[in-house]
């Protein structure tokens, strides 16, 4: 076995990732969007917003890794490209790993790292706490794209499958959203949370690739 | 082997060896593309099992070219995937693909398309192609390019089975009716 069939895997779905949806571009103009219509929604009041902020940016992470999923594997079920990749010699589940990562490079680690900007257009003050949270957004995002990856094969051959797609995901999404959530909210508990984050995420990655592995040579069967 | 509730075809038994084509031959929907799946290892055939003895090319009727991938970009994608050092430039060349070499795979007849799956095949040597009706979408050029590299393959002592429909331009040694 080598590596080879993994990182051209990776390769191809970076390419798919910004020809297809033109990368990070799309989530972030989605969160740019949300984030102007939250105001307007609930109102500027400027303590409202700097409560919420945190919670918004976490759940523009968890959509974002559910529009930009939904094509992963169901473009390779249309056109082919999933029968080579299972005959390709590499385990399938590396093969899905690779790819989930390459879509979480293109649109979850982008939205992490303006995840600053965007708190403070939620009136958060400008400090280097910023900075620690983009890094948990980021730590949170992987397992958001991981278990969306789940969803995206086990929803390969289904038509409209987005839906689906988050209906298998979300419930995974909840621890972290909790231990994220928790972590940013400097109440109690807050300092253990960014470990049982970390915690959730090692699990995501450590569980999801068998499953889309799994889901794939199923849904090719 | 069962399809939903409908078994598609039972005691089947298929042997290729060095120098074989076998044609698998059968109305629509009576079982070439399953058992190809099967051969392949796509497929897990309800009861039986697969000996496979050397590697093999899988050509299906969906050619696995992306829509923005171009042929040039698909053939040195999979030359890296399966670590082969083959002339991407000699290949489309060979295959008639050198005009559009650079187009992306939406832009592409379908028979370009085919011709770039085909491509494939001469990435690396592996002793065993399955073919799915390669001929479809192809100019009488392309069929003879076709009948060609098989008949390369087979002299170098490749093996194929492919399912086709209507007249193979190759002697084949064999044929299974589904």
């Amino acid at each position: 076995m080598s590596a080879a069939p993994i990182l051209a895997a990776f390769r191809q779905s970076l390419g798919e990732a910004w020809a297809g949806g033109a990368g990070a571009l799309l989530p972030l103009g989605f969160l740019g969007g949300a984030s102007v219509l939250v105001p307007l929604g609930i109102g500027s009041d400027g303590e409202t917003l700097k409560a919420v902020g945190p919670g918004i940016i976490w759940v523009a992470l968890a959509l974002a890794s559910l529009v930009t999923l939904e094509r992963i594997f169901q473009s390779d079920a249309e056109d082919g490209t999933l029968d080579l990749w299972l005959q390709a010699g590499a385990p399938v589940s590396a093969i899905a790993a690779a790819k989930t990562l390459a879509h979480w490079l293109s649109a979850g680690l982008p939205l992490a790292l303006f995840s600053p900007l965007l708190a403070l257009m939620f009136q958060a003050e400008a400090s280097p706490a910023l900075l620690v949270n983009a890094g948990l957004y980021a730590l949170g995002s992987l397992a958001f794209f991981f278990w969306g990856g789940v969803g995206a094969a086990l929803s390969a051959t289904v038509r409209r499958g987005g839906l689906l797609i988050s209906l298998i995901a979300l419930p995974l999404y909840v621890p972290t959203a909790i231990f994220g959530a928790l972590a940013m909210s400097g109440g109690p508990g807050s300092a253990g949370a960014p470990l049982f984050l970390a915690a959730s995420t090692l699990f995501a990655c450590a569980v999801a690739p068998y499953a889309m592995a799994a889901a794939l040579r199923l849904a090719a069967d | 082997m069962i399809r939903g509730e409908r078994v598609l075809f039972r005691e089947v038994s298929v042997a290729v060896r060095a120098g074989d084509a076998l044609l698998l031959r059968g109305a629509n929907g009576a079982g070439k593309t399953t058992l190809l799946r099967i051969l392949a290892g796509l497929t897990r055939p309800e009861a039986g099992r697969v000996t496979r003895e050397a590697a093999h090319h899988w050509v299906g009727h969906r050619e696995g070219l992306k829509p923005q991938e171009t042929p040039r970009e698909h053939l040195k994608l999979w030359a890296q995937a399966w670590g082969s050092g083959a002339e991407t430039d000699s290949v489309l060349t060979r295959m008639g693909l050198a005009r559009p070499a650079d187009v992306a795979g939406r832009y592409l007849s379908a028979g370009q398309r085919r011709r770039t799956a085909l491509a494939r095949l001469l990435l690396e040597d592996r002793p065993v192609w399955l073919l799915d009706e390669p001929y479809t979408a192809l100019d009488a050029d392309g069929r003879n390019l076709v009948d060609d590299l098989i008949a390369a393959h087979r002299a170098k002592g490749g093996a194929v089975v492919a399912a086709i429909h209507g007249e193979a331009g190759f002697a084949a040694s064999g044929d299974l009716t589904l």
